[in-house]
């Protein structure tokens, strides 16, 4: 079977447990190794693993980075604090019961730019095809003729996670399959500082064995929805036709046949066109009456006009966020008959959709966005009544 | 109740009154139409609380008497009947249920109570006057197409109805905008209309109205207060809500000294628009019209399509200018001219711009340019 030192990178004849070229105990092996193209990377622990770098102080102490008080959620806890229980979006003062000597690091996100823009320079020099889906995660396709480097994308991959690993200083685990939603699934199974392959022979089980959250796509009302019907592992959906599948989840049915016999069509995509600009704010303590609800939304409109003007956006839909009290999310939209990027008119129809839901409900988060984006040319064209609020 | 109707009649009147209903309703009974069969007639009631219908249809009444059932499946069930058949309906003693008889069919409807059912108010309704139906259909066919639908600006949501003075004469006129084009018709002031007040029409009202103006050429009895209007045919009547807000001051955006005068075929401009803009992307829609003595040239550019342009006979004896407009709006605002030849009135190219029908001055239209 092919195998893989992860250390020195060397390809070893046949399926040994040491290197015969370093000595490690790090080997890959997997019939497939040589034959698979499409890698998911995430960083390990990413904020935590930067705050450790910075600070090796905390190397061995839980960190959990997140905004501090009664309020705040874990942004991501580190591998040593996860022993102890808190997970990413865990409310702080749940996570701080768990792990009482956690250190505590609120986000520095201009300093996480800045690293994930390092690691992106790494995945450049491998490939264009890179698609970013958060800083701290991307999908990269190594295919024939489309990387960059002439070694096989298993050898690449191993390189490039050790030039973080030394260049960057945080550590990654990488997933390799032939589509992206294994290479994701793949990502997440040896984590941290992991490897991970899933090929074509073995995609079909891999899958039967897991949860039906595990498939893209499904989320936690549509597993609710499965969960009902008595459909909780991906095995149950696999033994359903391509018919029954849409006819109990709709247009959604089809791609999920596809899913979960571990065919996904999608592509990677490098540098997705951004579809939607928002902003939002938590609040110290829950709202529920209109004025302070909506000065908070004139301070986002405003955040929200800045960020569009930046970026050379306007935005012809606008969307209002809301979760209450009781963490549900509520979104409700506004359509305008040319694209803004003003503030006034932003916040004109979120107040007036805001005012239908304040009806008492107390709010914990409010955010103001945009949807079909348009350039900023064609926006806000001249109003025949210059102003735009009169009458 | 008991009685039987046509197919053909009963289907004419719940396609009218059945879109009133609101496919979404919060309160169960707004979902059903009101039915009364009484003196050879059968009358169906519809509202949305804002809106409200009451039609007439002939009807053998067996047993007078009066019921509700959901308006749409109601209608689905009238309207796959096959053509030419009768239609029983009947509800006996209790008031939960509606038995629909036709041929070898049989249907049983939950019915809500009547006496639930709203009943809108009209209210004292003191300026009445009479349209000519083509009169009534004219000013809404020419202003309907530039309603706002943006929510936050409600106020514009409707035709602005009022009596005005045009050059001295007095007129009944209909105003329509969305602030970038806006839509201006007038007809004689009818006996009655006088002193009435401005009102606002909703764009719902607007289009129910206009669906059983499709079916009329008599004389409608148009009723009204500040806040409420009835429109009166011989076998329906509709009663709306008005919009409660306040037009904004239209006149003062209708340039009057727009000296830079474009004469042109509107129905070859009209398609040529058509024709250059299919290059203009999905978003802007812009087209530019170049305009000197030798005529009228359109043009539109997209960085993914490529571009057009297209040369115009037209007249026009004021300095070049070019001048940019959302073809779609200047597309919507030639469907309404009438005549051969239209006039463009313009500043510049940031200013608003005057349309009219060379041969009438009876509808005004001003769209606002765009920036190409």
């Amino acid at each position: 079977m092919p195998s893989l030192c992860r250390d020195c990178a060397r390809p070893a004849e046949d399926d040994r447990s040491v290197c015969p070229h370093c000595g490690s105990g790090r080997m890959l092996s997997h019939p497939e190794l040589f034959d698979l193209s499409i890698a998911h990377i995430d960083c390990d622990a990413f904020y935590a693993s930067v705050e450790k770098r910075d600070n090796p102080g905390l190397r061995d102490l839980p960190v959990i980075v997140g905004h501090p008080g009664g309020r705040g959620v874990v942004t991501t806890a580190c591998y040593v604090a996860r022993k102890f229980g808190p997970r990413s979006a865990m409310p702080m003062f749940k996570a701080l019961a768990l792990c009482p000597d956690a250190v505590v690091i609120p986000p520095d996100m201009a300093k996480y730019k800045k690293v994930s823009a390092a690691i992106r320079a790494l995945f450049a020099k491998a490939t264009p095809l890179i698609e970013p889906v958060s800083l701290d995660e991307a999908y990269l396709d190594l295919s024939d003729g489309v990387r960059l480097i002439d070694r096989t994308p298993a050898v690449l991959l191993v390189r490039l996670a050790r030039a973080i690993e030394r260049d960057v200083g945080v550590n990654v685990s990488v997933g390799l399959s032939y589509n992206k939603s294994l290479a994701k699934l793949a990502s997440d199974r040896d984590k941290p500082r992991g490897f991970a392959v899933i090929g074509r022979a073995e995609a079909r089980h891999v899958l039967s064995e897991l949860p039906v959250t595990a498939i893209h796509g499904i989320g936690k009302a549509t597993a609710r929805r499965m969960a009902e019907a008595g459909i909780t592992r991906v095995e149950q959906l696999q033994s359903l036709p391509e018919a029954a599948l849409v006819a109990r989840f709709g247009k959604f049915g089809r791609a999920l046949s596809h899913l979960v016999q571990g065919d996904d069509p999608r592509q990677i995509v490098a540098d997705r066109p951004c579809k939607s600009v928002s902003t939002e704010t938590t609040f110290s303590r829950d709202l529920s009456a209109l004025p302070p609800l909506a000065k908070a939304l004139e301070v986002l409109a405003f955040a929200l006009e800045k960020r569009l003007k930046r970026a050379g956006l306007a935005g012809e839909t606008v969307v209002l966020k809301l979760k209450t009290a009781d963490f549900q999310s509520l979104s409700r939209q506004s359509r305008l008959s040319y694209p803004t990027q003003r503030a006034d008119v932003l916040r004109e129809h979120a107040m007036h959709l805001l005012e239908r839901e304040a009806d008492g409900r107390a709010f914990r988060l409010i955010g103001i966005g945009v949807d079909h984006l348009a350039p900023a040319e064609s926006a806000d064209p001249p109003d025949l009544f210059g102003a735009r609020r009169f009458g | 109740m008991k009685l039987t109707i046509e197919r053909a009649a009963l289907l004419k009147s719940l396609n009218h009154v059945q879109s009133v209903v609101e496919r979404r309703n919060t309160i169960p009974i707004l979902s059903n139409v009101k039915i009364e069969g009484a003196n050879g007639r059968l009358s169906l009631n519809a509202t949305d609380m804002d809106l409200d219908i009451v039609e007439a249809v002939p009807a053998e009444v067996a047993q007078p008497g009066a019921t509700t059932a959901p308006a749409h499946t109601l209608y689905e069930i009238i309207r796959k009947l096959p053509e030419g058949s009768q239609v029983e309906i009947e509800q006996s003693g209790d008031d939960s249920q509606l038995v629909l008889r036709s041929g070898r069919s049989r249907f049983t409807l939950a019915s809500l109570p009547v006496t639930d059912y709203p009943v809108m108010s009209g209210g004292e309704l003191p300026y009445s006057f009479v349209l000519g139906a083509d009169d009534l259909k004219g000013l809404i066919d020419k202003t309907r197409f530039a309603i706002s639908s943006e929510e936050t600006r409600y106020y514009l949501n409707g035709i602005y109805l009022h009596a005005a003075s045009s050059d001295g004469v007095p007129v009944l006129r209909a105003v329509a905008t969305d602030g970038h084009r806006l839509a201006r018709v007038e007809v004689p002031l009818p006996e009655g209309a006088p002193g009435m007040p401005g009102v606002i029409v909703p764009r719902k009202t607007v289009a129910e109205l206009r669906k059983l103006l499709d079916e009329t050429s008599v004389d409608v009895t148009i009723s009204l207060s500040e806040t409420k209007i009835r429109f009166a045919f011989d076998d329906a009547v509709m009663t709306s809500k008005l919009i409660d807000g306040t037009f904004p001051d239209y006149e003062r955006v209708i340039p009057a000294d727009n000296d830079k005068v474009l004469e042109v075929d509107c129905k070859s401009l009209s398609q040529a628009v058509d024709r250059v803009s299919a290059i203009s992307t999905e978003k802007s829609r812009a087209i530019k019209l170049s305009v000197d003595k030798g005529g009228l040239t359109l043009s539109a550019s997209s960085p993914e399509n490529g571009s057009a342009v297209e040369e115009l006979e037209a007249s026009y004896e004021a300095g070049p200018m070019e001048i940019g407009f959302n073809s779609r709006y200047l597309m919507d605002i030639l469907a309404q001219i009438e005549g051969d030849a239209a006039r463009f009135a313009m500043a510049d190219a940031a200013s608003p711009t005057v349309v009219r029908e060379v041969t009438d001055s009876s509808a005004v239209y001003v769209l606002m340019p765009m920036r190409v």
